[in-house]
């Protein structure tokens, strides 16, 4: 009998918290690349995201917060049936994550269209900034151009003259190379173009040895940054040719290359080592959480979670979506990467500098920033966008 | 073009042959004496990988992990072949790579779940780090010479193998008429085990070998698979001599054409269409070599006769 009464209180209790929930709950969905070799990236942002919301103990902005992580296995229509899955099914307040371009542009219009709040967690990519610009979109990261360009600035401002640049022979390569031509005015002597998913640099290798550029760039996402950092190394020529990059060397692929990476230079908005209140209790609260240092992916994430959280408290809770939205735009928190403020097309506008991998003294490898290159850098293709 | 670079440029295509070769040569032996497709043998290259990363955790000797790593291969190898691939050898292809599919499939998200998504990396051994200067400014690692002289050594050792010994003449005999073999007194299930165990050991030295070179990551041999393919086809499935010279060939024709195409390309059109055709032209040479030798070679260079 005792037993039964205890089931009927439990029960009515959980009826209760039910109700209660219902009236005050969040439901945020979070698309993520978590399978295949780039895991790694969607993992960083994940956990970055997920920290935020730890942090604001499960609340953001006061409700019950439920963060229903679904894996887009980077198949642009796999992620799209997901999507309309948490719209319809779910019924989510909010989207948030992507770590992938090509998955962005395919989910991003059904998102918009059905009116629902978005904020992006990495992917950038131009059209989104510019012509197909949306009051509902907010991005935490950074349009797709910025670290390329600003590796162009540097190589400018430090006085290259003959370079030689480097991608893989696909769109993202050759946006790549065009980024960082916008600000370099130097002569580049060789634009090479590598397979995709390329394993062995040692062709690439030796023409920029038998070429002796004043310096290269590269972008070699994920695996194919591996392979290059640790040839490039074995060949003598780290720290003979300086070796600027953008999305290679991070705390997502510097485990594997360790040594062969150090002194190496990347160009980012974000760094472990940046020196704010915020940052330094995100790197450490993030360590101690996952064991490992967390790269721009995991800032990033961790910014979409502490924004929406902001933005929630500002607004008064998620009933008055416009006032939600304004909320939003004023970036009401204080970023791990300092100033921070969103432009008209709602990308922010944000310091990016050169960073350069180092070890540090309790032999965990991470990025460090080196200086400034742009300060409260504006993406190219604002003008573009004609909002409201 | 100067002939120091070519020459470089050779050795660099060489090297890439015969890693290649590392690959592909536990693949034709396995389709080639037991007409048994295995897609896994991708994944059994990763695995090699990753069991020498956790060796390496354990003995903190490259040595160690090599042993460590050598020993898991085969093991898991043989667990493999008893629980899944024996049920296969009297099916159809279409089931073999249905099956093997799976396998490639759990063995990389069961990687992931034990060693996570991140990539990982295997030092070189103390002894083999050195380097030497063959070009001005350019490095060879002593490692890479010495992957050169492992793959010369382990194409020796496979053609003694499996043409001047007993075990290797069962091997062929085994190919050619498993029931006649069978009939005459020799454990032909043992001796598929056995050629089976090899052939994944195979796979993972090579990946062994290549981790401190190459990145470890989830998935690292689903592209590698592909170009062991394109090798044993070229070269005449089943057949080690095929599999070693056509793993040369992909290799020098790969390396050359990576590094002459686009300015090949740019003799003939301008520099920014050369940009774009060099690179394109460059990556599908292979392929083309591939289509051309199935043209007029139907069972590639070095077919094996009989069976």
């Amino acid at each position: 009998m005792k037993r039964i009464i205890t089931a009927a209180v439990a029960a009515a209790a959980v009826g209760l918290c039910g109700a209660a929930a219902q009236a005050e709950s969040l439901k945020i969905g979070f698309l993520a690349t978590l399978s295949g070799p780039p895991a790694v990236l969607g993992q960083h942002m994940r956990d970055g995201f997920l920290l935020g919301v730890k942090q604001a103990g499960g609340k953001l902005g006061g409700l019950d917060t439920e963060v229903i992580v679904v894996d887009d296995e980077l198949k642009p229509d796999g992620a799209l049936t997901k999507v309309r899955g948490l719209l319809e099914r779910d019924q989510v307040d909010i989207m948030a994550g992507v770590v992938f371009s090509n998955v962005m542009m395919a989910v991003y219009k059904p998102i918009i269209d059905s009116e629902t709040i978005f904020v992006g967690g990495n992917a950038g990519p131009s059209p989104i900034a510019g012509r197909a610009c949306s009051p509902y979109f907010f991005t935490t990261s950074y349009q797709n151009d910025q670290n390329h360009e600003a590796m162009g600035k540097y190589a400018q401002d430090t006085g290259y003259k003959r370079m030689i640049v480097m991608a893989p022979n696909y769109q993202a390569g050759k946006d790549s190379i065009a980024g960082f031509k916008r600000h370099f005015k130097g002569e580049i002597i060789d634009e090479v173009y590598t397979k995709l998913g390329q394993l062995d640099f040692s062709s690439e290798i030796t023409r920029i040895a038998a070429e002796k550029p004043d310096a290269i760039f590269t972008f070699m996402p994920g695996g194919m940054g591996v392979n290059l950092v640790k040839q490039y190394k074995q060949a003598g020529l780290a720290g003979e040719i300086p070796f600027l990059s953008a999305f290679t060397v991070d705390e997502t692929t510097l485990p594997a290359t360790q040594d062969a990476a150090l002194g190496l230079q990347a160009g980012a908005q974000w760094a472990p080592n940046l020196d704010n209140e915020a940052n330094k209790a995100f790197v450490e609260a993030f360590e101690a959480e996952y064991g490992y240092a967390p790269a721009t992916y995991a800032a990033q994430g961790y910014d979409a979670a502490r924004l929406i959280d902001a933005a929630l408290t500002k607004a008064g809770g998620k009933g008055d979506k416009e006032a939600l939205m304004a909320a939003l735009k004023e970036a009401p928190f204080d970023s791990v990467r300092g100033d921070f403020a969103f432009n008209t097309n709602n990308f922010p506008i944000q310091d990016v500098y050169v960073v350069e991998a180092v070890k540090r003294d309790d032999g965990t490898y991470v990025t460090q920033t080196v200086e400034m290159v742009f300060e409260d850098k504006i993406d190219a293709y604002v003008d573009q966008c004609r909002m409201n | 073009m100067s002939a120091t670079l070519f020459a470089v440029q050779t050795l660099n295509g060489l090297q890439l042959g015969i890693l290649l070769f590392l690959i592909a040569a536990g693949l034709t032996l396995v389709f080639g004496v037991m007409d048994f497709i295995n897609l896994a043998h991708g994944v059994q290259y990763m695995l090699g990988a990753y069991l020498a990363v956790a060796g390496y955790g354990i003995t903190g000797t490259f040595w160690g992990a090599l042993l460590i790593a050598l020993v898991g291969a085969l093991v898991v190898g043989l667990l493999l072949e008893v629980l899944i691939f024996r049920h296969l050898y009297d099916r159809d292809h279409l089931d073999q790579v249905l099956a093997t599919f799976g396998v490639i499939l759990f063995l990389n998200e069961a990687v992931k779940v034990v060693w996570g998504a991140a990539p990982l990396t295997l030092p070189m051994p103390d002894l083999l780090s050195g380097s030497v200067e063959i070009m001005d400014g350019l490095l060879y690692p002593v490692y890479r010479i010495g992957l050169i002289v492992t793959g010369l050594a382990v194409a020796v050792l496979l053609y003694v193998l499996v043409s001047k010994t007993r075990a290797g003449m069962l091997v062929r005999a085994g190919a050619t008429n498993a029931p006649m073999v069978s009939a005459l007194g020799v454990d032909i299930r043992r001796l598929f085990m056995l050629v089976f165990g090899f052939g994944t050991m195979l796979a993972g030295f090579a990946g062994i070998l290549a981790a401190p070179i190459l990145v470890v990551e989830p998935g690292m041999g689903d592209n590698l698979l592909i170009l062991a393919f394109v090798v044993i086809v070229i070269g005449g499935i089943g057949s080690i001599r095929g599999a070693f010279l056509a793993a040369l060939i992909v290799g020098l024709v790969d390396t050359l054409g990576r590094g002459f195409a686009t300015d090949i390309a740019k003799l003939l059109l301008s520099p920014s269409a050369a940009n774009d055709v060099g690179p394109a032209i460059a990556s599908m040479l292979i392929y083309i070599l591939m289509a051309g030798v199935l043209f007029f070679r139907p069972t590639g260079l070095f077919p094996v006769r009989g069976g």
